[in-house]
């Protein structure tokens, strides 16, 4: 691409800033300013970056909608909830599995609604007359040809529009239903996740998480049999991640009790409660439910990783050294033994490769910042990271979240008003938490993005086609990470680009097998010569010449 | 073919009048199709001789995509036309948006069509302009000229200078413009002068002075418009009087709605404050 602007050698990050806001109007550029931020490679001295607030009208955004968050990410991959999306067809057929979230049924005769796409298909007349009889109809229906554990109600824009009630609807239909057959308990519950609630899908998450421990959590007090029990969240299961990380628990001697929500079922979250631990992968979509169990069972969360070898290692020694069994741990240390060679032998044979090139990723709540360490790994540089949804702490670590301004579009999210549950809180864990912290284990944190980063690369909220065309431009960077509305415009600039939400076709690239598979789909994408043929040969060495026949 | 909308607060008299109205047209031989745009489906009662027992919508969520106009068109008095859009019940679904779809496939349907002959359209429509959807008619030049029945009451006027607004906003767009107000007296001090002024203030007319009358009652009671139920009787001559004027009005404005300070001090002018 030939530009008129310095290359980027010689460019500052902050005349990158620079460049990037040059073009907006006064105001725009003033708000996109707070949020582009330069790391500075330590906590301390972490920049404050604005997030989490509206895009500007007119900028193409990377973000999706409050309905998207709800039903698409958190509670999409449950395989054994009718999920109904109450609205216009579209809604309910285009966020239908297109995250690649896969499910395995322990044997056939398990429930598994991923394959079926329920909505109610409301049309001109339903937004007229309004859409609750057409609801109660399809609650029937779904019931009746299912009979399943759980039917969840998924709000799309116009339902709020013209306010139907749904919580009404699902509540008279879980009195009704469980009425008609008192030996099959069926849970019916709503969400108002319409999806121009909140500022991004974010919000969405927020009403999935309030809803799910409304409803669900706690609904079940039997214990899951086993030693070490505890549960994931905020791991979605796309291309197999679930699968790699149940295997490594598996061969651990962990029981998972359920994951929040990749490869789980509704029985699992109602006993999500008997865990004695929380771990968080996705810390933006789910802090929620773990802050509201602590707070309610007094089960204690900290942040995991399973993503990058080091990473995995280093979670599941925390795993272990939670529960602080010796047996325990010498299992976990002789899983990573049995996994480092193979990870250790395909990076020797990639690196030398993948060494100096460069990254940017900008995808997620924590994706972002998770992917990082995989391309660590393979000795790339990350020059510039962002997310779509994510919030101040995600970005500089939860130790801000006190000074976090609540503006109106968030104060717009419940909050739920949560207490000990007198009868079920265990009192024990708070005393190995009190231990471990003695000795520098950290719980309820989560350290955020950008002290994390190196010094003088960026961090970029709420990336924009206009500004992610201007860092490729600027950059050329080796590989571009981001959702599949960014796949294409990247690809045409000659810049590989890899989906790290659906993960294109590819997958799992969790645990250490995980980090394998990804070592070699970013070679193969990055030493590729398929992109110096992008430009079109015309552009170069025109193919006709003519005159005007005047001249 | 004229378009007419007629507007007003809520309770005002917008059907009773209209229906009146359409009756001394229909009577001077006029070939006139009334629309009521109001979920209650009540604007062509009178001139039916009871409800209407087949709305718009209501007739398009049985029959589906297979409607018919002679499915949703009427015949009343003196060959009126009647359609009503009907809509939800209150409390839920969307009124708004029932009037779009309803006006649409009126128009998809051919109700507007030159081989009906039509001389006028009026649209009967709900109360105050809430939202987008009672705009409808106003909109996208379906009417061409609006009629808004106020009294000497405050809110009634507050609502007249209100739905101004809404005129004004679509006058460009649509072409629609202001016919002149017509006052359905409540007996109110000073009325028709005050309404005279607040027409004039407004930069239209009062196009007519409708006076209160029991009769009114009495037919309506009977499922009738007064012309029907007593030709004879003087308010029978008052609504042939308005249907004249607005067969021959020729006075089509953009009006400039009152500051509300502006209004108010009108009505104290003359003399509501005492």
């Amino acid at each position: 691409m030939s530009t008129k602007t310095k290359k980027r050698k010689e460019l500052t990050p902050d005349e990158v800033r620079q460049e990037l806001i040059k073009k907006y109007p006064p105001k725009v550029a003033r708000k996109r300013a707070k949020q582009i931020q330069v790391n500075t490679g330590e906590e301390a001295s972490t920049p404050e970056i604005l997030s989490n607030v509206r895009t500007i009208p007119g900028i193409i955004t990377m973000r999706g909608c409050s309905y998207a968050g709800c039903k698409g990410v958190v509670l999409g991959p449950t395989r054994d909830i009718v999920n109904i999306t109450h609205g216009p067809i579209g809604c309910g057929f285009y966020s239908w599995l297109t995250r690649r979230n896969q499910t395995q049924p322990p044997t056939e005769e398990h429930e598994n609604f991923l394959p079926y796409c329920f909505s109610t298909d409301m049309n001109e007349n339903d937004i007229v007359f309004g859409g609750m009889n057409k609801l109660r109809q399809a609650i029937r229906e779904a019931y009746d040809l299912f009979k399943p554990r759980a039917i969840a109600v998924f709000s799309t824009c116009p339902v709020g529009l013209i306010g139907d009630d749904v919580h009404a609807v699902a509540r008279e239909m879980k009195e009704t239903l469980n009425k008609e057959d008192p030996n099959h308990f069926v849970n019916v519950f709503a969400f108002s996740c319409e999806g121009y609630k909140g500022v991004s899908q974010s919000a969405g998450h927020h009403i999935a998480n309030n809803q799910i421990f409304t409803h669900v959590i706690g609904h079940n007090d039997e214990p899951k049999e086993g030693k070490y029990k505890i549960n994931v969240l905020g791991e979605y299961n796309i291309g197999g991640d679930a699968f790699v990380i149940e295997d490594l628990f598996e061969r651990c001697g962990l029981t998972l009790v359920s994951t929040f929500s990749g490869n789980s079922s509704i029985y699992d979250f109602e006993r999500a409660h008997t865990a004695d631990l929380n771990t968080i992968m996705c810390h933006r979509s789910i802090n929620y439910v773990a802050e509201m169990m602590e707070k309610k069972f007094g089960i204690p969360w900290f942040k995991v990783n399973f993503i990058g070898a080091v990473e995995t290692a280093k979670s599941l020694r925390k795993i272990a050294q939670y529960f602080g069994d010796k047996e325990l741990i010498e299992r976990v240390e002789k899983v990573i033994a049995e996994e480092m060679p193979a990870v250790e032998a395909a990076l020797a044979e990639i690196k030398p490769r993948t060494a100096g090139k460069t990254a940017m990723l900008f995808v997620g709540g924590s994706r972002a910042h998770h992917y990082q360490d995989l391309f660590k790994e393979m000795g790339m540089k990350t020059l510039a990271a962002g997310y779509e949804f994510a919030h101040r702490d995600d970005y500089e670590g939860r130790r801000v979240i006190p000074s976090i301004q609540v503006d109106a579009d968030s104060r717009n999210i419940e909050e739920l008003d949560v207490h000990k549950d007198d009868a079920r809180y265990k009192e024990s864990y708070e005393a190995r938490k009190k231990a471990l912290e003695a000795e520098g284990c950290e719980f309820s944190d989560y350290k955020g993005m950008m002290p994390e980063m190196e010094k003088d690369t960026l961090s970029i909220d709420d990336l924009n086609q206009f500004e992610a065309d201007k860092l490729i431009e600027l950059y050329k960077p080796d590989i571009f990470c981001a959702g599949i509305k960014e796949k294409f415009s990247i690809q045409k600039c000659g810049v590989p680009m890899k989906q790290l939400h659906s993960y294109d076709s590819g997958g799992p690239y969790a645990g250490f097998k995980g980090a394998i598979n990804f070592y070699k789909e970013i070679d193969r994408l990055v030493n590729s010569k398929v992109w110096s043929f992008v430009k079109a040969p015309w552009s170069t060495n025109p193919e006709l010449q003519a005159t005007y026949n005047w001249e | 073919m004229r378009k007419v909308a007629i507007y007003g607060k809520g309770g005002i008299g917008k059907s009773t009048t209209t229906q009146n109205t359409v009756a001394g047209l229909a009577e001077m031989g006029k070939n006139v199709m009334v629309v009521g745009c109001d979920p209650k489906a009540d604007s062509t009662r009178l001139l039916l001789g009871g409800l209407s027992q087949a709305t718009v919508l209501d007739t398009l969520r049985e029959e589906g995509e297979d409607v018919e106009l002679d499915d949703v068109c009427l015949k009343g008095y003196a060959g009126t036309t009647c359609v009503e859009s009907g809509g939800p019940e209150p409390g839920v679904g969307c009124a708004g948006r029932g009037i779009i779809t309803s006006i649409n496939l009126l128009e998809q349907l051919g109700a507007y069509k030159q081989e009906k002959e039509l001389d006028y359209v009026f649209y009967d429509v709900l109360g105050d302009v809430v939202c987008g959807g009672f705009a409808m008619p106003i909109r996208e030049g379906k009417a061409q000229e609006i009629y808004i029945v106020v009294s000497g009451e405050m809110m009634a006027m507050y609502a007249a200078n209100n739905i101004c607004k809404g005129i004004v906003k679509y006058a460009d767009a649509g072409g629609v413009r202001l016919g002149g107000l017509i006052c359905n007296s409540r007996n109110v001090d000073n009325e028709r002068q005050m309404i005279e002024e607040l027409a004039k203030r407004l930069g239209t007319q009062m196009i007519h002075f409708v006076p209160r009358e029991n009769q009114v009652q009495r037919a309506e009671i009977n499922r009738k418009t007064v012309i029907d139920f007593s030709p004879e009787h003087a308010q029978a001559d008052e609504y042939r009087a308005l249907a004249k004027k607005v067969d021959q009005n020729e006075m089509f404005v953009i009006p400039k709605p009152l500051a509300i300070e502006e209004l108010e001090k009108l009505l104290i002018e003359y003399g509501i404050a005492n």
